[in-house]
């Protein structure tokens, strides 16, 4: 038999003060409103989500502040079944993209409002294309978590 | 492009779970396998270019540090890289581009990882910033799966069709794995095996996923007036291309994945290719998930959008096919991170030097090697061809 080396358990843990600056700031202060914030580029005329200081693609300010749908179409989804560090909820749960309406590019949260124990059940209830809508937690933060996941509308 | 560089050295460490080695024995272990390889010694080399995941995985910042003794980088210069899962792609294009710059003669690329020692998916979380994106990216596995979800939904791909040729890849793969004597997993499996494993995040069951390996690669980059001095044997580069895409998840389509088409495009242009199904006699696509591999052959133009399945079960890119993908057993058999972008390279080389042993692809002249990285940000490809 091999020879067993030996091994150390370690581990770091290091504190951050991350600047939310202006435009998450009113973006989280929404989420604690039930507003799901965006800005709309004056350029392209996008409004993109969540809300951005500038516009990715044409590299100027957004202009408007616009408040996005509570409700979306699914674009892609992944049904979670395995767990990780600083995962959202306990899985099974469903990562998922949406098009919220009034907005021009996805949205990445989590599905929920229905059992999905199991997945064969769960894969009859998911298309790409179903209206979704957002439920949200009763005490809020101010953070992503507020909405509790996106429901089949 | 800049001067002509050819890769004259390959040496990679038997991937796997290697806790029987510290890191730095382990990066010493290719080390010393390239410059046996090569025939050169430390003194030969100009710079030193080496990296890995990002630094959380390590638990240790300063890996070009901590390896410099191992990777005999002292007293010369040293960059490191880390773009994620396309760290190997970027430590051969940082190589490529300061010999082809002719600010070095002889550069030693190192890539390297000890999967088993830290958390891949933690790692991966934290790629992307902590109060958004990080909660649903979901790991490597989530974000890969939603673009695979996407792309099949786009063209209509049938669930059935779309699962037989993921197994049919990750059969052929761990097949292709017992002939290459540096891989980890060495397993037979069956289609039925591949479709009624454990699901980790929907499409992707566990034989649809890499190992977590230990590994190490290294390879040495030479200008051409260099090789000629020394007269050895080299592969040539003949193209790179490398794209990142928007940050944000949602922002940019993922299922024509645009970093992974335009990164190709630009190594195509350099290498003069225009068809590349027909051109390539051999291809390492990165693959740590089964359904994405398909997303890559048809992003590389090996075929149109929404054909890859169907001819990936009529064999076209398997060993005997037409373009033989990852006949190393690919990122699904072997990842050890850092070094894997590298290795995929490594294997190009060593095929069109005709050097691959029972896995060669026989006749190879020109081949093409890629990794992806970032969660879902990057994509790099470089081409090597047997002539200048
Ligand atoms: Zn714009």
């Amino acid at each position: 038999m091999a020879k067993e080396y030996k091994t150390l358990m370690t581990e770091i843990r290091l504190p951050y003060e991350i600047s939310y600056g202006a435009t998450w700031t009113r973006f989280f202060e929404g989420m604690a409103e039930k507003k799901i914030y965006g800005t709309k580029c004056g350029r392209c005329n996008r409004v993109l989500v969540p809300a951005r200081s500038f516009c990715p693609r044409c590299f100027v300010d957004t202009t408007d502040w616009v408040e996005a749908g509570q409700q979306g179409t699914l674009t892609a989804w992944s049904y979670v079944s395995y767990r990780y560090f600083g995962m959202p909820t306990e899985p099974p749960f469903i990562s998922a993209l949406l098009r919220l309406d009034g907005t021009d590019v996805d949205f990445l949260h989590m599905m929920g409002g229905f059992d999905m124990s199991d997945f064969e059940q769960t894969r009859k209830i998911v298309k790409n294309g179903m209206k979704l809508r957002a439920v949200w937690k009763d005490e809020r933060q101010g953070h992503i978590l507020d909405i509790k996941y996106f429901e089949p509308a | 492009m800049g001067r002509a560089v050819g890769i004259i050295g390959v040496g990679q460490t038997h991937h796997g779970r290697r806790t029987e080695m510290s890191y730095p024995d382990l990066v010493r272990e290719a080390v010393v396998r390239v410059f046996d390889d090569a025939g050169l010694t430390p003194a030969d080399i100009d710079g030193v270019v080496s990296g890995t995941m990002p630094s959380m995985m390590e638990g240790i910042a300063l890996t070009h540090f901590y390896f410099a003794d191992a990777m005999q980088a002292v007293g010369k210069p040293i960059l490191k890289t880390e773009t994620c899962g396309s760290t190997g792609v970027s430590i051969a294009q940082t190589a490529y581009y300061w010999v082809a710059s002719g600010m070095a003669d002889c550069v030693l690329a190192v890539g390297h990882e000890k999967m088993n020692e830290g958390n891949a998916q933690a790692t991966m979380t934290t790629v992307v910033e902590p109060f958004y994106q990080r909660y649903f990216i979901a790991g490597a596995p989530g974000v890969f799966s939603m673009q695979s979800q996407m792309w099949a939904d786009r063209y209509g791909i049938p669930e059935d069709k779309i699962r037989d040729a993921a197994a049919y890849i990750s059969v052929t793969h761990h097949d292709s794995a017992f002939d290459n004597p540096y891989a980890h997993v060495k397993l037979r499996v069956s289609m039925d095996d591949v479709k009624n494993a454990r699901l980790i995040t929907y499409p992707v069951r566990l034989l649809d996923v890499c190992p977590t390996s230990d590994g190490a690669c290294a390879l040495i980059f030479a200008s051409e007036e260099f090789i000629r001095k020394i007269g050895k044997k080299a592969a040539w580069v003949k193209g790179v291309g490398y794209r990142g895409e928007e940050y944000f998840f949602g922002d940019s389509d993922k299922g024509v994945w645009q970093s992974a088409v335009q990164s190709a495009k630009q190594a195509y242009d350099q290498a003069g290719i225009t068809n590349p199904r027909k051109e390539l006699d051999v291809a390492e696509v990165y693959n740590p998930f089964t359904f994405q591999e398909m997303l890559f052959y048809e992003c590389f133009g090996f075929c149109g959008f929404g054909e890859s399945p169907d001819l990936v079960l009529k064999g076209i890119f398997n060993r005997k096919g037409e373009l033989p993908c990852d006949p190393s057993g690919g990122v699904l058999c072997t990842n050890p991170i850092g070094a894997t972008g590298l290795i995929r390279v490594a294997e190009t080389v060593l095929q069109v030097m005709g050097k691959a042993g029972d896995h060669q692809i026989p006749g190879a002249k020109l081949a093409l090697s890629h990794a992806m990285g970032g969660v879902d940000q990057f994509n790099g490809v470089m081409i090597v061809g047997s002539e200048l």
